[in-house]
């Protein structure tokens, strides 16, 4: 059977380049790269060569970058370490409502510390309002941070007007930016961006490693102490084999951007105009345009969304959703309620994430089985055109 | 996470449809959730002898109907309120944790069926 990976957005394949280009880190370079020896150095030197490429790929310095386990730490150690800088206990944070669970918890610990926070609305197309950042800073705000674009539905934000808000009011930028990576063009200079959280596996890098920048003269905190790695601000020994599989992903990513963004948005747009033709009341979640090159995210009228991702995943198509019954909660994804969806619109929810090794044949495979799956799933359902699922109601706890 | 047993009844779920002349119905679940299942019986001497379900709802809401139908076909009413969450669960080789509480709503609507049956023979007698 043939199987087709439509998840880019949860994970990537590592490219046996960067495969390659890690191999030798694990097993004869293997040296500690604050070591002064041979073995040290040619860790520190290779770890510093990824350091370049990771940089020029968001137009930084390099010794801007901060290497972290990850996205989530890279956003952990901007939002506490920027907005508690220096022991501060209490100010005002900016954020918006969709962003990824590692900003909006970071955020949440502040204001359990004293901190508020305010979490700015999107439009229903999921985009946030540049006038509505811009209202919400006042005197006491520590930090704004806006994703790039959103890790479900896509949507790009517009962090260049934020971020020129912020700087002219002396606020540090940050944002995550994650899904944005290969993507779209980011550029920490021209975006007005003060930091910003990356993940490898993101963008066909290994797993465990990420980064933040954090520009120069910007106040950060470090969130692990010990031997003063990276100028003090994330100590522990580097992930050398992470960081050199980082640099060859980033330096991928800036050599075929054009063209893997190119092909990867063409294969959006023919899934986009198909899905609606070959099924009825299927509907776009967020925005038609200004949304990442990869993404998809469709919600179908009277069905659930954790079955036919099940059932899309026995015909080969891997995907994912945001549907209550995958997040383990009772709710739905908070991205989809925010665009004002009912929750049982917000239920038959799917993302499709492409990668750059998917081809139309791909793409069509899932077009031919989607609408069998779809008309499948609503026999099963109590609901349809006659008899829609609104007006029940009640308490979700069972 | 799904047992292979869940699968099969997810994969091919057994008496979908419904029971236009249906002797008792239950609805339960709100579709606000993401599950709502409606069962439908015909009863003839007490023992049910017909059973189908609609079910919009994941993959362990539709493995559980499904499987529902088979305990309850040929049972006793009496038997076949009996019939708890965890006896379906345990036919099904087990749910997920999170699954138990949320999806696992077939014995419920099995009960509001026969209650559904019982209420209108009672109006009849």
């Amino acid at each position: 059977m043939r199987r087709v990976y439509f998840d880019h957005s949860a994970t990537s394949r590592v490219l046996p380049e960067v495969f390659e280009a890690m191999a030798p880190f694990y097993t004869e370079r293997f040296g500690n790269a604050s070591s002064l020896h041979s073995f040290g150095r040619e860790a520190r030197a290779s770890m510093e060569h990824a350091r370049k490429h990771l940089a020029a790929l968001i137009n930084a310095e390099p010794g801007e970058i901060v290497f972290t386990s990850g996205g989530t730490e890279a956003d952990n150690l901007a939002i506490k370490g920027v907005a508690a800088y220096k022991g501060r206990a209490k100010g005002h944070i900016v954020t918006t409502c969709i962003e990824h669970h590692a900003v909006l918890e970071s955020c949440a610990h502040l204001k359990r510390l004293g901190f508020e926070v305010t979490e700015l609305p999107v439009s229903g197309e999921g985009i946030v309002d540049v006038g509505e950042a811009e209202r919400a800073i006042r005197d006491d705000t520590v930090l704004v941070s806006v994703m790039a674009a959103n890790n479900e539905i896509g949507t790009i934000q517009p962090i260049r007007e934020i971020g020129a808000i912020a700087r002219s009011r002396g606020i540090p930028f940050h944002t995550d930016a994650v899904q944005a990576i290969g993507k779209m063009a980011i550029d920490v200079k021209r975006d007005n961006i003060d930091l910003l959280a990356l993940s490898a596996h993101k963008f066909h890098g290994p797993k465990g490693i990420g980064a933040l920048y954090v520009r120069k003269g910007t106040e950060v905190d470090p969130q692990i102490h010990g031997g003063g790695h990276e100028r003090g601000l994330r100590s522990s020994t580097e992930n050398v084999p992470g960081i050199v599989g980082l640099g060859k992903a980033a330096e991928i990513a800036r050599r075929d951007f054009d063209s893997t963004t190119a092909a990867m948005r063409g294969m959006r747009d023919r899934i986009i105009q198909r899905v609606p033709e070959l099924v009825p009341r299927a509907y776009l979640n967020g925005h038609r345009a200004r949304r990442l090159v990869n993404n998809v995210n469709f919600r179908f009228d009277f069905i659930e969304g954790e079955a036919l991702m099940l059932q899309l995943d026995m015909k080969g198509v891997a995907v994912s959703t945001g549907s209550a019954c995958s997040t383990g909660s009772l709710e739905p994804s908070h991205v989809l309620m925010a665009l004002g969806l009912s929750h049982e619109q917000a239920h038959g929810n799917l993302r499709l994430t492409l990668g750059r090794e998917n081809t139309y044949e791909d793409v069509d495979h899932f077009l031919a089985v989607l609408p069998g799956i779809v008309s499948r799933l609503r026999e099963i359902s109590p609901f349809n055109e006659a008899r829609d699922a609104g007006g029940e109601g009640g308490s979700c706890v069972q | 996470m799904y047992s292979e047993k869940v699968m099969d009844h997810f994969a091919n779920p057994r008496n979908v449809g419904e029971i236009p002349d249906a002797d008792g119905i239950g609805k339960v679940g709100n579709p606000q959730c993401g599950d709502v299942m409606w069962l439908y019986i015909k009863v003839k001497d007490g023992i049910i002898t017909d059973i189908k379900f609609k079910t919009f709802g994941c993959g362990a809401a539709i493995a559980t109907s499904s499987m529902i139908t088979e305990m309850a076909r040929g049972k006793t009413l009496d038997e076949a309120k009996k019939i708890s969450r965890a006896d379906v669960a345990t036919s099904l080789d087990g749910l997920p944790p999170q699954k138990m509480h949320c999806s696992n709503l077939a014995a419920d609507a099995l009960r509001e069926a026969i209650k559904d049956y019982e209420a209108k023979m009672a109006a009849k007698a």
